[in-house]
């Protein structure tokens, strides 16, 4: 899975490429962590356009940045999830906590 | 309906292994010319299947996973089994949101979206014996 990262007025993109699995979700889990709390933002964007597959492995990943992101006063959204991306967003419930954009 | 190709894998219960088996499911499905919708639901399906069997089933030690597919003329059925610790409670590890391991961001929904995906779904499993899940998925449907 390859991260690329954009800090930007306060605003932490964070862009996935690859699959995101239970096998992929461990390192991009550790890295986008790492960022949290090296990089001064107030909203967590996770861009997810190269995301070309996620089960609900990438569910448990948004929900723990999510945690994680309130828990420091950010917010955070999720931008340009595929169709089938979407359909499993909207079964966990993930809409409902933060905007897809 | 008499089964028109079948095959069976083992690999060993490594991470690594969950889009390889997703991915011999949909090159093997692909013979019967599925929608990409019905591809990615076959593919999220069988990933959950696997990763449960590689984190609650032999809690990620070393073990085996067996994935066997039986294509039918309008559908695949797909049957994972491991032999690892068994589930004591399927009702309730099949409730929506509910995990046993919420410590490493387990979200609960695996067999949700095995279900939702798949036009049906089998758990058996014994304790101290293993699980095996039978799921089907009907493609074309009109």
């Amino acid at each position: 899975m390859e991260i690329t990262v954009k800090q930007e007025n306060q605003i932490l993109t964070v862009f996935l490429k690859g699959e995101l699995d239970h096998h992929t979700a461990i390192s991009v889990k550790d890295t986008i962590d790492m960022l949290l709390v090296k990089t001064p933002f107030k909203v967590l964007v996770l861009d997810m356009a190269g995301v070309t597959f996620m089960d609900s492995s990438g569910i448990g990943l948004i929900a723990g940045r999510y945690n994680r992101v309130r828990s420091i006063g950010g917010s955070m959204k999720i931008a340009n999830p595929s169709f089938s991306l979407t359909r499993i967003l909207k079964m966990s419930g993930i809409e409902k906590l933060m905007k897809i954009i | 309906m008499q089964p028109i190709n079948r095959t069976k894998i083992e690999f060993e219960s490594k991470s690594a292994n969950e889009a390889f088996a997703r991915l011999v499911a949909a090159a093997f499905a692909a013979q019967l010319d599925p929608t990409l919708e019905e591809l990615a639901d076959l593919k999220t399906a069988v990933s959950e299947a696997v990763t449960n069997a590689i984190i609650h089933g032999y809690e990620q030690k070393p073990g085996v996973v067996k994935m066997e597919l039986v294509l039918y003329p309008d559908s695949i059925e797909v049957t994972i089994e491991d032999q690892g610790v068994g589930i004591e409670d399927i009702e309730k590890a099949t409730i929506p949101t509910y995990t046993s391991k919420p410590e490493l961001e387990r979200t609960g929904m695996g067999f949700t979206i095995m279900q939702t995906f798949m036009d049906s779904l089998d758990v058996q499993s014994a304790m101290g014996e293993g699980t095996k899940i039978t799921m089907k998925k009907v493609f074309h449907k009109k």
